[in-house]
């Protein structure tokens, strides 16, 4: 049964309630490394939205209209890989033919979006709570700000501290998982507001 | 039952399939460059070309062959020119391989960089008179059990002049598991008198694709692809006297640098040739070197073995070259002459020998070196 919540409600629960990367700790390694530089981060923020949305909704429309019919479902992990690959390499040259300082900070992490966990998440969350097309997409585009959000803050908190005294082996990784999980505390206070499951 | 399971696979076949016709049409549409103009030395030298290949790639397609010696893979540095367009910053795989100066003067590594718009760069003179051109192989000799001496001879009428010192690069063709063709540089070994034929010393390099290629098929006969000359390692005509060292298949382009001091009568220069190798059956070519003794007055040749094996009948230096070489930089070499270096060898022995020269005064703008 597709439940019965406004797409609306949807989108700002996808992002502040339920975090892709705050909540569900999804998508961690590209957040914990490109966040060292707000430039990048946004690059690939916005690059991990796109192709959250654009996957998703191809995938949405797979496993409905060919999976399912043809009873098909146990090889949708598959499919979904092929997808979100597929999107990423069309991604990866659209990058670089449009800007090439982008696609040079990104490096590694823009081809590494395909095995990004927040994307399969997303897929996967999409097909359990049984959301219809309009409710993945916004779900869909809400997960993908939200993690945009999410590594933006991290990324202008990490330049905030790049001076502070922090202990020799607390340094980088260290204090950037405190950091997140001081965020993910924080917004545990936005889950009185919506709540959808 | 079985006829499900075939189901299947054609429907995962045929979702894979249409995503990579999109792929496709999107690449197709991307990154069509279309045609752009490469402009070489102020418009010397003007090529037009299809965009999209990196510049090394279609500058080699033009038949102008950028020295590279590890075949456009980054690894090696060689493939530097200066870019005079603004095409963005320099990217991560190339930073390694520049200094200050040359990042202030725009210099890239064309195999790291694509051509996607109009470009105009500069390159050295001496580059137009690389050519690529096909040679036979005339003779195969083992020098030790993991050096080959393979001579090449050129088809009639090519005249093929080269410096002393210089290298080539050599093609190999597609075999076993290796699908593309291989090009590596290698130091000449023979004197630049002779133009119809060159030689070139092939160390094994253990699961190296080109020496694992011409240790196990380059057969006498063969035809092969070879591009060159190339490279500054050079004699400078001065009076200093010359240190050289090398290892290994190092002794090549220091051979012909010996030979072609005896081709030109040059007597009176003072060299020391300092040649290491593991244990003696690794040494060879000694006594044409002894011979040369004979003829340059002044050139004193220096082999070692750095491994004292029980029962070695070797008369000559022991240890590492680089104490073999301190030992006579301090007793043996007039230390207040004026001195250069020469070196070609390992990375590790070339940053060793240079250690032990600047220790001994030699300055390091004086010493030359090839590392392989």
């Amino acid at each position: 049964m597709t439940p019965n919540i406004n797409v609306v409600i949807l989108l700002f629960a996808s992002i502040f309630t339920g975090n892709i990367v705050l909540s569900y700790f999804l998508g961690l390694c590209s957040f914990i490394s490109i966040s060292k530089d707000l430039k990048s981060s946004n690059g690939l923020g916005l690059a991990v939205t796109f192709v959250l949305t654009i996957s998703v909704a191809i995938c949405y429309v797979i496993l409905k209209y060919i999976l399912k019919p043809f009873d098909l479902e146990y090889l949708r992990f598959i499919v979904f890989i092929i997808v979100i690959a597929a999107v990423v390499q069309i991604l990866e040259m659209l990058i670089e033919r449009m800007s090439s300082a982008l696609y040079i900070s990104l490096g590694i992490f823009l081809p590494l979006i395909t095995v990004n966990c927040a994307i399969l998440g997303v897929v996967l969350f999409m097909e359990i709570r049984k959301y219809d097309f309009l409710q993945t997409l916004f779900f869909s585009i809400g997960s993908g700000i939200g993690w945009w959000i999410a590594i933006l803050a991290l990324a202008a908190i990490r330049r905030k501290i790049e001076n502070a005294p922090v202990p020799a082996g607390l340094k980088d990784a260290g204090i950037t998982l405190i950091i997140i999980g001081l965020m993910a505390m924080a917004f545990m206070g936005f889950s009185g507001m919506l709540s959808v499951q | 039952m079985e006829y499900k399971f075939l189901f299947d696979s054609l429907v995962i076949a045929g979702i894979s399939t249409i995503l990579a016709l999109l792929i496709i049409i999107v690449d197709s549409i991307v990154n069509n460059y279309g045609e752009v103009t490469i402009s070489i030395n102020d418009n010397k030298k003007v090529i037009k070309a299809k965009g999209g290949s990196s510049l090394l790639t279609t500058l080699s397609a033009e038949r102008i062959f950028i020295p590279s010696a590890c075949g456009g893979r980054g690894t090696c540095g060689a493939c530097k020119v200066i870019v005079t367009t603004d095409i963005g910053p320099v990217y991560p795989t190339e930073k390694p391989f520049m200094d200050k100066s040359e990042l202030e003067t725009n210099t890239r590594l064309s195999c790291q960089i694509k051509v996607k718009q109009d470009v105009s760069i500069k390159i050295p003179e001496e580059l137009f008179l690389i050519k690529k051109i096909k040679a036979r192989v005339e003779k195969i000799t083992d020098l030790t059990h993991d050096i080959k001496e393979i001579i090449f001879k050129f088809n009639e009428g090519v005249d093929f002049s080269f410096k002393a010192g210089q290298y080539v690069q050599l093609e190999i063709p597609p075999y076993e598991k290796i699908k593309d063709f291989t090009q590596r540089a290698y130091s000449i070994s023979s004197a630049p008198k002779i133009k119809d034929k060159i030689e070139l010393l092939i160390r094994l390099v253990p699961g190296g694709i080109l020496t694992t290629y011409v240790f196990k098929f380059m057969k006498e006969e063969m035809e092969f692809d070879i591009i060159g000359p190339m490279g500054d390692f050079i004699v400078r005509e001065n009076n200093s006297v010359m240190i050289c060292g090398a290892g290994g298949s190092g002794m090549a382009p220091i051979k012909s640098i010996i030979e072609d001091m005896i081709d030109n009568n040059i007597k009176d220069r003072e060299i020391w040739y300092f040649f290491g190798a593991r244990s003696a059956s690794d040494q060879f070519y000694i006594e044409k070197f002894r011979s040369y003794e004979k003829i340059l007055p002044n050139f004193h040749y220096v082999p070692m073995i750095s491994e004292s094996e029980s029962g070695d009948r070797w008369k000559g230096e022991k240890g590492m070259i680089t104490t073999v070489m301190d030992k006579f930089l301090k007793t043996k070499i007039d230390k207040n002459a004026p001195r250069e270096g020469y070196l070609c060898g390992s990375p590790g022995m070339i940053d060793a020998c240079v250690k032990i020269m600047k220790d001994n005064g030699i300055k390091e703008e004086n010493i030359y070196y090839d590392k392989f």
